[in-house]
């Protein structure tokens, strides 16, 4: 699965799918080619902008980073989403009861993120490795379970002060938020953490014994095991680093971008993360940039709205179409390639 | 009458069927004979059009039959009984009975029907029951009746005996015989030469995808044999082995289910032994291997590796006393596609560092190369080199000390100098006092490197010889299950 996607159909993809958003956009009533610079021009047409872009882009990153390395396991975590809840709700927690300096309490709270979102993650690996329970139907599931659990923190135990709202928690100390710079909401933190985490999964799959084993359990857990990789072990451990990445970009999401916690604070990310990795067909190196293209359709499109008077789902759909493109053609190939070898 | 001219099917270089023609006259029972991978299966999967032909047509009393269908095919009259019956697990027989049929549906019509093929031939289906409770031979029985159903001309049966009772097997076999009274063509594919003497009238013989022989039944049992397997070279005498203490000890061991299963099989091997598996895939040898290596358990029985009880041990457990296991399908359960020859290795070395040296596991893979002769570079990935090269790949990824090394099919699908090169390996780690288990499809492997060999028959050890006792005729008598000859 791991070489389902090579780069020339992804290539091939986007320009079809450029193609066919050209004419979706005239169809729409909007001057195609304009609105498509009104989307770059929303996106990166000045610093604020720039930081806002850079914002979307680090919860994504860090979300695709940690899928990369439960899909290179051949593990569907489509739970993605869940871990990202669970994340942001860890972080949550830890924001509104510890005491003391941001300096103590921000990473406090970005370490309980993570801790959330691995303990979500391992849930559906436990199911998968001891209750055989497909990851997906798993992830599902408790995605389901991590969304109510903050709906009702947020209307229940968490409420802010005489209000019951599902508009969110009491905001944060300003000091437990993270900090930015130059009068934006751009944090340098969270852009550091989502290279950082880019840098690990690379290094990971690399250069250890740990992710030469992702890989062989991702291709082929019977030869795996033959050889001696702990299957259930190496399964789980994945689980693990992947929703911690997850709950990471929750717990970013929560302290430096919304400052509370609101029912939807994952937003889709988790989902939008998944169709960021299969346009990079699982390599690590790719992430980066095609989360960087994903924060430039949603955080510019906001302009077709303004501007010309179209719904914003337009970036939604352009991505859609992308990534709708980017399997197809795949599918395609391997359809082909198959015909030629078997019967 | 069916006829068919010039089928011809290959798979990438594997030509599965060559050119074969066959003219089956209507009423008659007629048996389709050969040894596992001789290209029966594919043969029949394209009469019942369940696999296109490369070339070749199928006419059927006088009319050509479309290829490439089931639906078609069925249409035409060609039904096929496969050998793991295809009913809807979920469904009732009687949905599954309606299953196929054409315009409207009336179930009441059917319930008749239905009881009353099963009232003809004594079968015994609940048509309320749930295909999932049924056994192998009901689902049988319930295909053959919905095929009946569906008017069907030729009823094809793909190993139809295997994991039926023996009252079950009867009433199949009397019912076949009626419908081939009845004019109805059977074409009855098996391996089992007491079933295909028993039934049949005619039989065809399939050697390597071609019609080595048609006859006339009764036949002599041996001129069969010869057909299915070949001109033996009977090995030459053997130099002798020195055998030392027993390594491997099995005893009264059960495992497996359905078609898997083995029952009651004692084995002792010693330490520089080579002891052949024979008898038709399927027959219980890769249970029986992959019980010994840890991969499967037991339901009964003992296994013990150097005096060692190891009942109830893990893979590892295994592992650490020195069994080392080679399966058959080398991309699927031996090697993982995608990563390289140094990967392999790598993993293979089971250490527990944290951080890969790369460079020192190329230059290990470099030297492994050269050492085992694999056509390929460090980076090369597994699913990229030849069989053969695959196969020395593995051999390179043994432990050093081993004291019982299992191996399906060591040889299967290797040109000759590959084969003597990992047979050349393999001798070398009998030498050094290893006690090697195999199990092959190949008697002159089974005659020519065994010292002894076992043959298995429906999950059950059938004999167990010296290699130097044994001609290749009597093993292939053997292997089709009869004792006496």
């Amino acid at each position: 699965m791991r070489r389902a996607l090579q780069v020339v159909p992804a290539l091939w993809s986007v320009l079809a799918a450029l193609v066919v958003s050209v004419i979706l956009l005239a169809l729409a009533g909007a001057p195609p080619f304009r609105a498509l610079g009104l989307v770059l021009d929303g996106a990166v047409g000045d610093g604020g902008r720039m930081a806002d872009t850079l914002m979307s882009w680090v919860p994504l990153t860090l979300a695709a980073a940690g899928l990369v390395v439960t899909f290179v396991a051949g593990l569907w975590n489509i739970g993605v989403e869940g871990q990202v809840i669970a994340g942001a709700i860890g972080a949550t927690w830890a924001a509104r009861t510890i005491p003391g300096e941001g300096f103590v309490v921000i990473p406090a709270a970005l370490a309980a993120g993570v801790a959330a979102g691995a303990l979500w993650a391992l849930a559906a690996g436990v199911l998968k490795t001891r209750g055989g329970v497909n990851e997906i139907f798993g992830g599902l599931g408790l995605g389901f379970v991590a969304q109510s659990l903050a709906t009702y923190l947020i209307i229940g135990p968490w409420k802010r002060a005489g209000i019951a709202s599902t508009s969110g928690t009491e905001p944060f100390r300003e000091e437990v938020w993270l900090p930015t710079v130059g009068g934006t909401r751009l944090s340098p933190v969270a852009v550091i953490l989502a290279l950082a985490a880019i840098a690990v999964v690379w290094a990971l799959l690399r250069g250890t014994r740990f992710g030469l084993r992702l890989k062989a359990v991702g291709a082929n857990p019977a030869s795996a095991r033959l050889l001696g990789v702990p299957t259930e072990a190496t399964i789980l451990r994945a689980f693990a680093l992947g929703g911690g990445m997850a709950g990471l970009a929750g717990a970013v999401l929560a302290t430096g971008i919304q400052h509370k916690l609101v029912p939807a604070i994952a937003g889709g990310r988790g989902f939008l993360a998944i169709l960021v990795v299969l346009l990079a067909a699982y390599r690590i190196v790719w992430v980066a940039p095609i989360a960087l293209f994903f924060a430039i359709l949603s955080v510019g499109s906001a302009q077709l709205q303004l501007r010309l008077d179209l719904d914003s789902s337009i970036g939604g759909v352009l991505q859609g179409i992308l990534v709708l493109f980017v399997i197809l053609i795949g599918g395609w190939q391997a359809l082909h390639r198959r015909d030629a070898e078997e019967p | 009458m069916l006829e068919l001219r010039g089928i011809t099917k290959r798979f990438g270089p594997v030509v599965a069927n060559d050119g074969i023609d066959l003219d089956v006259p209507p009423g008659s029972l007629h048996a389709v004979l050969g040894e596992n991978g001789a290209g029966k299966s594919t043969l029949m999967k394209i009469l019942s059009g369940f696999l296109p032909p490369d070339a070749g047509r199928i006419r059927l009393d006088g009319h050509e039959v479309p290829t490439g269908s089931p639906r078609a095919a069925l249409r035409a009259g060609i039904g096929m009984l496969h050998q793991d019956p295809l009913v809807c697990l979920p469904f009732t027989a009687l949905d599954n009975f309606i299953l196929g049929r054409e315009g409207k549906i009336d179930r009441a019509a059917a319930r008749g029907e239905l009881r009353e093929v099963c009232a003809r031939f004594d079968f015994d289906i609940d048509p309320d029951a749930r295909a999932r409770s049924l056994s192998v031979g009901e689902r049988q029985q319930l295909e053959i009746a919905r095929l009946l159903s569906l008017g069907v001309k030729v009823l094809i049966l793909d190993e139809p005996t295997s994991g039926i009772s023996s009252e079950q097997r009867t009433k199949l076999f009397s019912a076949l015989r009626t419908l081939a009274g009845e004019g109805l063509i059977v074409l009855f594919v098996s391996h089992k030469l007491e079933e295909v003497e028993e039934l049949c009238d005619t039989v065809t013989v399939i050697r390597a995808g071609r019609v080595v022989g048609e006859r006339a039944l009764p036949c002599p049992a041996d001129e069969l044999v010869e057909l299915m397997f070949g001109d033996l070279v009977v090995s030459s005498a053997r130099p002798p082995v020195e055998i030392g203490a027993p390594a491997l000890r099995v005893s009264g061991l059960a495992a497996g289910t359905g078609r898997q299963a083995v029952t009651g099989v004692d084995l002792e091997v010693r330490a520089g032994e080579v002891v052949g598996l024979a008898g038709l895939e399927g027959s219980g040898q890769r249970t029986l291997l992959r019980v010994l290596a840890g991969l499967e358990p037991a339901r009964a029985g003992h296994v013990e590796i150097d005096g060692r009880s190891l009942d109830g041990s893990s893979y590892e457990g295994f592992v650490a006393a020195g069994v080392h296991y080679l399966p058959a399908g080398r991309l699927e359960e031996g090697l993982v596609p995608g990563l390289t020859i140094a990967e392999h290795l790598t993993l293979a070395a089971r250490l527990s560092d944290w951080v890969v040296d790369w460079d020192a596991a190329r230059s290990r893979a470099e030297e492994a190369i050269e050492h085992f002769r694999i056509k390929g570079g460090p980076d090369t990935p597994a699913d990229a080199l030849s069989g053969g090269n695959q196969q020395r790949l593995l051999l390179a990824m043994m432990p050093e000390d081993l004291r019982v090394l299992l191996m399906e099919h060591p040889t299967r699908g290797l040109d000759i100098e590959s084969a003597d090169y990992v047979w050349t390996r393999l001798l070398a780690r009998r030498d050094s006092g290893t006690a090697i288990v195999f199990s092959s499809a190949d008697l002159d492997e089974l005659v020519g490197y065994a010292d002894r060999v076992v043959v298995f028959f429906s999950g059950k050890v059938l004999a167990d010889l010296p290699a130097a006792e044994l001609t290749a005729d009597r093993l292939g008598t053997l292997i089709g299950g009869k004792v006496a000859s």
